[in-house]
């Protein structure tokens, strides 16, 4: 153990080391240190809100969806029952349609039965007038008669 | 050789050793990235943090120097002890092939690198205890504990010693361990020394050497590591003590 001038030289050699390792070494990277925890932490909240607006979107994109079901199954049941509406005019339309066509017939078979019997009255009448005439054995004169004629059409 | 004579190799290994671990330092901080580090930036930030912890740890008052300092100490006084791990005489060696005669490669086992250190750390110590408490609150401090004031030569004599015993024991401690440390390599060393041909005893004292000094540098691995922790840790104390009012 010899203390000498070495003593001093350390000591100064020792505080210019401390010195130069607070300006040029510590601060330095403790500030980068610093960012990077700071960059850390921004991506991390970063994360979160990201989390959260998803959570958020999905919950949007569910109630979206629901309502589009809903709007859907409006629309279905609306036309549904224009469906129905239609079918059913449709019907009473057929049915008035197929009474008028059924009373049209009924008419025209009225007349048919109208015309066939003034027709017969008349092929009757005519062989009524031929049959008296062969027993009288003598022509009737269709002109004379006529009007007797016409009231036995009529009367029958 | 009297007062002014200078121990170059002391100064020289000190000297460089700081140099290299300043300039590994600085090299990391100016290309200090943000971003992912590479692998040297790792051991250096990993460094940091571990000093910046156990200053926090320690210290509780705010002083920005306290983690540099502590940094720098424990650092300079690792790789200064780390060179305990250089085997014995291979620099002295070459420094005798160079023309030196004597060269110490472990400067901790220097008082004087261990007192210049300790007496760096002191004056902080002096100089922040004036600044916190003013210096008649440190006289204060010195003279009214634990006494009161008619014990006061009493008190001053009991703190005195109090505040001397800090440097001293820093030193001494470092320079205690490490010259200890380096004085049982020398004689490990001597074991294989006595080789005089193959012999019994020749052989044994070889084998035992190999194993010895194998066995001793793993334990000193620790030593190194410690006593640069513990004049770390101890000088973030003493600074702490420093600010702090007692009561």
């Amino acid at each position: 153990m010899n203390i000498n001038a070495t003593l001093l030289a350390q000591l100064i050699m020792f505080a210019l080391f401390v010195w130069f390792c607070m300006k040029f070494v510590w601060t330095p990277i403790v500030a980068a240190l610093d960012e990077r925890k700071k960059q850390i932490a921004d991506g991390l909240a970063d994360a979160e809100r990201a989390k959260q607006d998803l959570e958020l979107a999905s919950r949007r994109s569910a109630e979206i969806l629901r309502e589009a079901k809903e709007k859907a199954g409006e629309i279905i049941g609306n036309s549904e029952k224009r469906a129905s509406e239609i079918v059913e005019e449709s019907k009473t339309q057929a049915k008035v349609e197929g009474e008028r066509i059924i009373a049209g017939a009924k008419a025209e078979i009225d007349q048919e039965v109208f015309r066939a019997k003034e027709q017969l009255r008349t092929q009757v009448s005519a062989i009524a007038l031929a049959g008296a005439g062969k027993i009288l054995g003598r022509e009737i004169d269709a002109k004379a008669h006529n009007d007797l004629l016409d009231k036995l059409v009529a009367e029958i | 050789m009297g007062f002014w004579a200078l121990n170059l190799d002391t100064f020289i290994m000190s000297l460089l050793l700081g140099v290299i671990f300043m300039f590994v330092f600085r090299r990391v901080a100016t290309t200090m990235v943000a971003g992912t580090p590479n692998s040297l930036q790792n051991f250096c930030e990993w460094a940091i943090e571990f000093v910046d912890s156990s200053v926090r740890g320690s210290f509780t008052s705010k002083n920005n120097m306290v983690a540099p300092l502590a940094l720098t100490i424990f650092f300079w006084v690792f790789m200064m002890n780390l060179m305990d791990l250089i085997p014995i005489d291979w620099v002295p060696l070459l420094m005798s092939a160079l023309g030196v005669p004597f060269f110490k490669v472990v400067p901790s086992t220097d008082p004087n690198a261990t007192f210049g250190m300790a007496i760096g750390v002191f004056l902080l110590v002096l100089y922040y205890s004036v600044k916190m408490k003013g210096f008649g609150g440190f006289m204060g401090e010195l003279t009214l504990q634990p006494f009161g004031k008619w014990g006061m030569p009493v008190n001053f004599l009991l703190e005195g010693v109090n505040l001397i015993a800090k440097p001293i024991s820093l030193a001494l401690r470092l320079f205690g361990n490490m010259y200890a440390g380096e004085m049982i390599f020398i004689l490990i060393a001597l074991m294989g020394g006595a080789w005089a041909g193959f012999s019994l005893g020749g052989v044994t004292l070889f084998g035992s050497q190999i194993l010895l000094s194998l066995g001793w540098a793993i334990f000193h691995i620790l030593i190194v590591t410690l006593q640069a922790f513990i004049f770390m840790t101890l000088t973030v104390v003493y600074l702490d003590m420093a600010h702090q009012e007692h009561h």
